[in-house]
């Protein structure tokens, strides 16, 4: 039986998307080992920490989870875990508002990056209402003097009939399970976004300096 | 930690200390990663290309 394997004329779907993997997003790219010149700076690397605080915001919530509230309120690892959490979600904050405001004055949506700008900016949307809704978590007084405070602006935006604040249950699983898949999922393809059309170059610096291993040396 | 935390309070203006001083930290650390050398990095694609 003849290969179909690489014939451009195939109606298949799974051909076509394979063909514009191929073309979008080549090895080299998905897996660099060499950057462009300008990419040797600080500021490309608070993207990088805000995913790694990310790591440690899920790997945390994990074992939050596991053993719940009175386990992170009263033995002393489990505060410890609650700790983590807490500081490791300060890190992500701060470090996406430094990644945000770098990428701002560099002016990362050019040359057809606007979905990658975009999407980071619904990512950060997101993370303020998974953190919101971790507040809202915490199974002790502040996380009822928060909800309880909450409810009225909540409700004033018209959401209050579907988000309810004082819903522990909404409040936990949308903390626990579908806001953090929406993150992971949507800081997955920033990265493959990134990926694709390579890291965003200095404001003139659109001629992309040469060195070797360039990632656009073709 | 269990006091609630002092403000600032100037004109218009109304921020917790602890916001206020962290948004300072996050004002002087982006400044430092614009002027700080990266490690192994040359200034240049062109002093990078003799290396």
């Amino acid at each position: 039986m003849k290969s179909r394997v690489g014939d451009e004329s195939t109606g298949s779907w799974t051909a076509a998307a394979r063909r514009q993997l191929e073309r979008r997003l080549p090895w080299e790219n998905l897996l660099p080992d060499r950057q462009p010149f300008y990419v040797g700076s600080w500021v490309y690397v608070f993207g990088v920490v805000t995913i790694a605080a990310l790591v440690w915001v899920v790997l945390s919530g994990v074992v939050l989870a596991a053993f719940g509230p009175q386990w992170w309120h009263l033995s002393s690892v489990g505060r410890f875990f609650n700790s983590l959490h807490f500081w490791s979600v300060q890190v992500f904050f701060v470090f996406m508002v430094l990644h945000l405001w770098g990428q701002y004055f560099m002016a990362s949506w050019r040359e057809g990056r606007a979905p990658t700008w975009m999407i980071g900016v619904v990512t950060f949307a997101i993370s303020i209402v998974a953190a919101f809704t971790g507040y809202l978590s915490q199974q002790n007084f502040d996380a009822q003097y928060i909800a309880m405070n909450a409810k009225d602006a909540v409700n004033s935006t018209g959401v209050g009939g579907f988000f309810n604040v004082l819903n522990f249950g909404q409040m936990y699983g949308l903390h626990v399970m579908l806001l953090p898949i929406a993150i992971i999922a949507l800081v997955f393809l920033h990265i493959i976004q990134v990926r694709m059309k390579g890291v965003v170059p200095p404001i003139g610096h659109e001629a992309r300096p040469v060195v070797a291993g360039d990632l656009r040396k073709k | 930690m269990d006091q609630p935390a002092g403000y600032l309070h100037w004109g218009f203006i109304l921020i917790s200390w602890p916001n206020l001083i962290l948004i300072g930290l996050m004002v002087a650390l982006f400044a430092l990663a614009l002027v700080l050398p990266f490690p192994g990095h040359s200034s240049s694609p062109e002093k990078e290309k003799k290396l």
